[in-house]
């Protein structure tokens, strides 16, 4: 796939309008896994904008993610970063043998204090 | 008959491009009615306009269709051209061939088809059309000033200048409004007090000028030139005419744990209190939410200590009429609630404040004498962040916020910075943006002067969260051109809240029925060439009301806006609009509708006595309208089931022809 076919099919697995943000890097500034991602939310937004997807889908930040959706919650644009950050993870994971474990090897990883948010993204992201 | 005349204008290439003018004239000529017909370049320059008049003379025109622009551009200018060769202005009709037809087409064939048809629809009307003479009103020579900030102080003070009486109406205790609570102003750092103090001194003794303070606009009617309006005094339990200011009250009043609304609550008033020294009026007022004597008839202690004999528990709301030739609006402003944006902690630790309790903590007659302390503990701050565009630039999907730039917030979280750094070295300051906009006079200079001589941290990004951590606050932030998540451990927090119109504005528009936008910015009559003009007649315009300001815009706009009151008060006459709705009696039922839906007020109903067969008479409610309050809407003519209803120059039978010569084949 070429760049731009990439960037539209993220934007058509997310559904987000990337041209609405104003840089203002308030979703990177709430990010609690700033320190383990190598892109960070903002950047999703300009690359998947600038069709740089390879870049993203090769990255451990997509898995590094905690789905915790603070900077969608924050971003006074209605930009949606963690919905990239989704969409890229379920590129990566969609393709053939790119699953990083199986389903069931989920459920012993949570305890009771586990947030049901966490589990139904945890599946999306370890699982197809 | 109607002996007409049609005039194809070409708008340059802005008709001619998509229309075929001089077909349009050619189709048009076959119409019934019409002896003349022809096309020109710019229809309403001077030749287009001597064209025009010599046909009337020539062709001895009864009626006139000018195929242009739109009637809100052009009606008016061959409407004179009209009257100056000796026809009725209402003889004459327009059909926008211009923005209804050229600039929507692009296809010369449908756009030529169109333009014949929007041309047969006017030259019908023009059969129908009826000469028609306006009337003529009085002007009541006194303005009313709405809101008594800064805005609505220098309106007042222009309009009385040139001589005409005005009444500000202001709902606080004193006037001055937000400028009086500013520390400095920017971008020359004048203090606020100095500047605006003398204003509201000139406007206090300027025996022109009144000013209803504690007061608040409750009623409004008639038109321009003539509104009639109730003002409501609130009872402030205090006779102004005898209180002398003295404040010897505020000093005794038992009664001390009262939020103090002038310092936003970060210190507490009596409840017998003048909002701050310079006050005008420099009266005191009774809060009666919290004023023991008020609720249980027990202390009179101001009462007691009063030598002027001024305080009178037994004060009521009073309302007073008066008749004014034209409304300023100058409500102004206010912070938006920082309720939806708790990620910056606001709720949960007092020394996370916005910007203008930081102004009430410089201040040297705020809450801590202008020492700038913590609210928390009293204690000096040496780490301060300050987070720029809180609530503004928001998107309109994310439900919180506004949509727009407040404007106001770059320039003066420069200039608090600035002058912590001035008045504290040892403060560290941050400044988080988005975009530091600073379009205006010495504005630009203003912010580098605080990066560059004064050592402010301007960091390129937004603060995610403010976390509260013992005595300090946490916060967290981006920097984007480092590419770094910081943590600053920050003493102070100030957020630029967005700034939205006061809350009064809403009603107020209703009762003006002066419109508005969708954040309740008063809309200007014009954005670019009408700017402090509402589109309803004889309201105008004046500060933070119809959009964010800074004081030099604001008192710009209000002089302006007293300019444009002074040359109507000027006026002896108003020439109204003769397209007025009238009843027709014999059809009227007397069945209310039209008086429902009548926006302004303009239809009233009376019992009248009609002949009937056999000397009997009969008596029968019927709708009368007031020529002089109607504004021409229609709304009445289509809400009258009976037909009854009929609009001067857009009859309903007008109206039919028209829509008779469009689907004519």
């Amino acid at each position: 796939m070429t760049n731009e076919q990439l960037k539209q099919e993220i934007l058509r697995i997310s559904n987000v309008n990337v041209t609405k943000c104003m840089k203002c890097g308030k979703c990177t500034a709430s990010c609690p896994a700033y320190d383990e991602m190598e892109y960070h939310p903002h950047q999703f937004v300009s690359m998947v904008n600038n069709g740089d997807i390879q870049p993203l889908l090769n990255s451990d930040s997509i898995y590094r993610c905690l789905s915790c959706f603070a900077c969608m919650e924050r971003c006074p644009r209605g930009v949606e970063p963690a919905k990239l950050v989704e969409a890229v993870r379920l590129m990566a994971v969609r393709k053939q043998g790119a699953n990083r474990m199986k389903a069931e090897d989920v459920p012993c990883m949570l305890d009771e204090n586990t947030p049901g948010q966490l589990l139904v993204s945890a599946f999306r992201k370890y699982s197809k | 008959m109607q002996r007409i005349g049609v005039f194809v204008c070409w708008c340059g290439s802005n008709i001619a491009g998509t229309v075929d003018v001089h077909a349009v004239a050619e189709a048009l000529k076959n119409e019934s009615g019409v002896v003349f017909s022809t096309d020109y370049q710019y229809m309403c320059s001077q030749a287009g306009q001597d064209i025009i008049k010599n046909a009337i003379a020539e062709h001895k025109l009864t009626g006139i269709v000018v195929c242009s622009c739109s009637p809100r551009m052009h009606e008016a200018t061959f409407r004179k051209t009209a009257a100056a060769a000796g026809l009725n202005p209402y003889m004459v009709e327009i059909a926008n061939i211009r923005e209804q037809c050229s600039w929507v087409h692009k296809d010369m064939l449908s756009g030529t088809e169109k333009a014949v048809i929007l041309g047969r629809a006017a030259i019908a009307k023009v059969h129908l059309n009826a000469p028609l003479i306006p009337g003529q009103s009085p002007v009541a020579k006194r303005a009313l000033v709405i809101g008594g900030g800064i805005a609505g102080i220098q309106t007042a003070l222009d309009i009385a200048d040139a001589g005409f009486p005005v009444d500000i109406v202001e709902t606080k205790p004193t006037i001055g409004g937000k400028m009086a609570q500013l520390d400095k102003t920017f971008p020359t750092l004048d203090c606020a007090a100095c500047i605006l103090t003398p204003k509201m001194v000139d406007a206090a003794q300027n025996e022109l000028i009144k000013i209803y303070s504690y007061s608040e606009v409750s009623q409004v009617s008639g038109y321009v030139g003539n509104f009639d309006v109730t003002i409501k005094r609130r009872a402030r339990f205090v006779k102004e005419d005898l209180c002398t200011g003295c404040g010897l009250c505020t000093e005794k009043c038992p009664q001390k744990k009262v939020p103090n609304e002038f310092n936003l609550g970060m210190d507490t008033r009596r409840a017998i209190y003048i909002p701050f020294a310079q006050a005008v009026p420099k009266v005191a007022t009774i809060d009666p939410d919290y004023c023991t004597m008020l609720k249980t008839g027990k202390c009179g202690i101001c009462s007691k200590v009063c030598t002027a004999g001024a305080i009178d528990y037994t004060a009521k709301d009073e309302f007073i009429t008066e008749k004014y030739g034209a409304i300023v609006v100058a409500t102004g402003y206010n912070p938006i609630s920082m309720e939806k944006f708790d990620e910056f902690a606001y709720s949960q630790s007092k020394d996370v404040i916005t910007s203008l309790e930081f102004e009430r903590l410089t201040n040297a007659a705020g809450p801590t004498a202008g020492k700038l302390l913590r609210p928390s503990d009293g204690e000096h701050p040496h780490k301060i962040v300050f987070v720029q565009c809180v609530g503004s630039r928001c998107d309109s999907c994310a439900e919180k916020g506004k949509e727009y730039c407040s404007k106001i917030c770059c320039m003066y979280t420069a200039k608090h910075a600035m002058l912590t750094r001035d008045k504290y070295p040892d403060t560290e300051v941050y400044v988080f943006y988005i975009d530091v906009r600073t379009p205006g006079k010495a504005f630009d200079e203003f912010y580098r002067r605080a990066v560059e001589e004064y050592g402010v941290h301007y960091v390129k990004g937004m603060v995610g969260k403010v976390v509260p951590q013992g005595k300090k606050l946490m916060v967290q932030a981006s920097d984007l051109i480092d590419g770094k998540q910081l943590h600053i451990d920050a003493d102070l927090v100030v957020l630029a809240a967005a700034i939205e119109p006061d809350k009064s504005a809403r009603p107020l528009a209703t009762m003006l029925t002066a419109s508005m936008d969708t954040n309740d910015f008063f809309t200007e009559a014009h954005p670019k060439l009408r700017p402090v003009e509402s589109p309803t007649a004889g309201v105008f315009l004046s500060g933070a009301c119809q959009g964010p300001k800074d004081i030099p815009e604001t008192v710009s706009q209000a002089s302006a806006a007293a300019a444009k009151v002074i040359g109507l008060l000027c006026k002896d006459h108003l020439t109204g609009n003769p397209c007025v709705a009238s009843a027709n009696e014999m059809l009227c039922s007397g069945c209310s509708q039209c008086a429902n839906v009548c926006p302004y007020g303009a239809i009233t109903y009376s019992e009248k006595e009609f002949r009937m067969p056999n000397r009997t008479t009969l008596m029968r409610r019927v709708a009368s309208v007031n020529p002089a309050v109607c504004q021409g809407c229609g709304a009445c003519t289509v809400a009258c089931p009976s037909g009854a209803m009929d609009l001067n120059g857009f009859k309903n039978n007008q109206i039919m022809a028209e829509v008779d010569a469009i689907c004519r084949n």
